[in-house]
């Protein structure tokens, strides 16, 4: 059955390219850094269920040593200058969104065409076999249409890996953290809390110390991805889908978009928040958040209503 | 009580500007003793999390695919798709690219835009060209900065309409966990309410931007 072996083992040959890749760049002071790291992934993609719980572990530290050191840099090697894709762009026209457009669309049409074949592909993982497959359909095309040698894509794609560097792996150990969280207990203490706050049998005030929860929490964290563990555990689940019966789905997905509402207006969210505004020389650091805070409180607002109408039809 | 420990690791940790990942760690090894595990048992335990989240970080895997198009071009393509936008006024170009970038998000195509890539070469100085001509002076923080907060705005409720973005595989797995199977398409439809809500607000903020510049002006 085709299923987590097929996007693990491409996920695996993927970032052992970028290994191989990011050590060959001479250009690129930190090319070990790099490569490591990449290398280390491509082994957690590969051999992640081979080598144990404890292996992973010291799989993780090795990614979290090499990222806290500062051992990654960007890399060096050649790519296409402004003047040479702009004229390229002229040329091409719109058909360059094609490729770029095969990979959702062959992931949507997927998804549904598996759903008729579950003898073939594994029913847990439709979404991400189709989306690997749109990716292997556009590099197809890209390499007979562009006549690319064949280290070209992943060198283009190394440069992209580069520019996202550890920051990569932050999800997945913000999910593990979610992980260990819940083994010590901190959804339990946090829903104490949490719970303490809403008045009994109030699904009201489920709903607002759900939401609003997922909102702080995620400011202080500077991630959804860390706060959707706690507050799911906490209210989400126990609560609003085992008391009150909620629609897991919605309870899920628009609790995780409360979240979002945070994010607009944390400096802990540094990527989305600060350095836009080094980038754009603004005098002011929390300008961006203040431009954000009059969309993020309406729409928490919004999400709210939501999940009270949705999730509990 | 003890257990939240870690969060203050995380806040400390981010404000004195450690490596997220050092960070990450150091707050997990924090609340498992906290919680009175022994040390081999954290890692045991961080270790199978981060493997059975692996999907998480899969969605590399397009990165070959969108460098190799973005080397012919395709980013300059892009631009010149919002660049036909000219002679709008700065709300109306927020609101366009707005919608963009929300549209292409939930596409998966979030890294063909963000503030390095679009709104500083591209999107700012529009913004401030047209507000310029609608009679607000040059060099203030708000322009640039609203249109930081646009990009930001039309990724966040966009993506979550994307089925293999990552926070749509995180919820997934976290499901499943309580025993729940859910296809990401499913999650990825209930994104599209705050998603349109999003678009409302925001782009009315916008083309109330228009109507102060004008009221001013």
């Amino acid at each position: 059955m085709i299923g987590t072996n097929f996007i693990y083992g491409l996920a695996g040959m993927v970032f052992a390219v970028f290994a191989v890749l990011a050590a060959t760049d001479r250009g690129n002071r930190k090319r070990f850094g790099n490569a490591g790291f990449y290398g280390l992934l491509a082994v957690s993609f590969l051999l992640g269920d081979r080598i144990g719980d404890i292996g992973n572990g010291v799989l993780v530290l090795g990614l979290v040593a090499i990222a806290g050191t500062g051992a990654m840099g960007r890399g060096a090697r050649a790519t296409t200058g402004p003047a040479e894709r702009q004229a390229e762009a002229e040329r091409r026209g719109n058909r360059l969104f094609l490729p770029a457009l095969v990979i959702p669309a062959t992931a949507l049409l997927g998804t549904l065409a598996f759903k008729a074949l579950p003898a073939l592909v594994d029913p847990k993982q439709i979404t991400l076999v189709a989306l690997a497959c749109g990716v292997i359909l556009a590099l197809t095309a890209g390499y007979a249409w562009f006549r690319s040698r064949p280290a070209t894509p992943f060198v283009e794609g190394l440069r992209l890996m580069d520019s996202v560097g550890w920051a990569a792996v932050l999800p997945q150990m913000l999910a593990s953290l979610g992980a260990v969280f819940a083994l010590a207990g901190v959804g339990q203490v946090v829903g104490g809390i949490a719970g303490a706050a809403i008045p009994d049998g109030s699904l009201i005030g489920a709903v607002l110390v759900y939401a609003l929860g997922m909102t702080a929490f995620t400011m202080v964290m500077g991630n959804a991805f860390a706060a959707f563990p706690v507050m799911f555990a906490a209210v989400g689940m126990p609560l609003l889908i085992g008391r009150f019966h909620g629609d897991p789905a919605v309870i899920a997905a628009i609790g995780m978009l409360a979240g979002f509402c945070g994010t607009l207006m944390t400096p802990m969210a540094a990527n989305f928040n600060l350095v836009p505004a080094a980038l754009l020389d603004l005098k002011d650091k929390g300008a961006v958040i203040r431009a954000q805070v009059p969309t993020a409180l309406p729409l928490l607002g919004v999400n709210i209503a939501l999940l009270y109408w949705l999730g509990f039809r | 009580m003890l257990v939240l420990a870690g969060i203050g690791v995380i806040v400390a940790g981010f404000l004195l500007r450690f490596n997220p990942l050092l960070v990450v760690a150091v707050s997990a090894l924090i609340t498992g003793l906290a919680a009175g595990l022994d040390p081999l048992a954290i890692l045991a335990a961080f270790g199978k999390a981060f493997n059975a989240n692996r999907f998480v970080s899969a969605v590399y895997i397009v990165l070959p695919v969108i460098g190799l198009l973005e080397r012919h071009g395709l980013q300059e393509r892009a631009r010149g798709a919002i660049a036909a936008l000219k002679g709008a006024t700065v709300g109306r170009l927020l609101l366009g690219y707005l919608l963009f970038r929300q549209l292409t998000s939930a596409l998966g195509l979030t890294s063909i835009a963000g503030p390095a890539q679009s709104v500083r070469p591209l999107v700012a100085p529009m913004a401030e060209a047209a507000a310029e001509r609608q009679g607000l002076a040059r060099g203030g923080d708000a322009i640039p900065a609203m249109a930081a907060a646009t990009d930001n705005i039309g990724l966040f409720f966009g993506e979550d309409i994307f089925i293999a973005i990552g926070s749509i595989l995180l919820m997934k797995g976290i499901l499943e966990g309580y025993g729940i199977v859910i296809q990401p398409l499913h999650l990825s439809l209930w994104a599209i309410p705050t998603a349109i809500a999003a678009l409302l607000i925001h782009g009315a903020r916008l083309l109330w931007l228009d109507r102060t510049l004008a009221r001013r002006a």
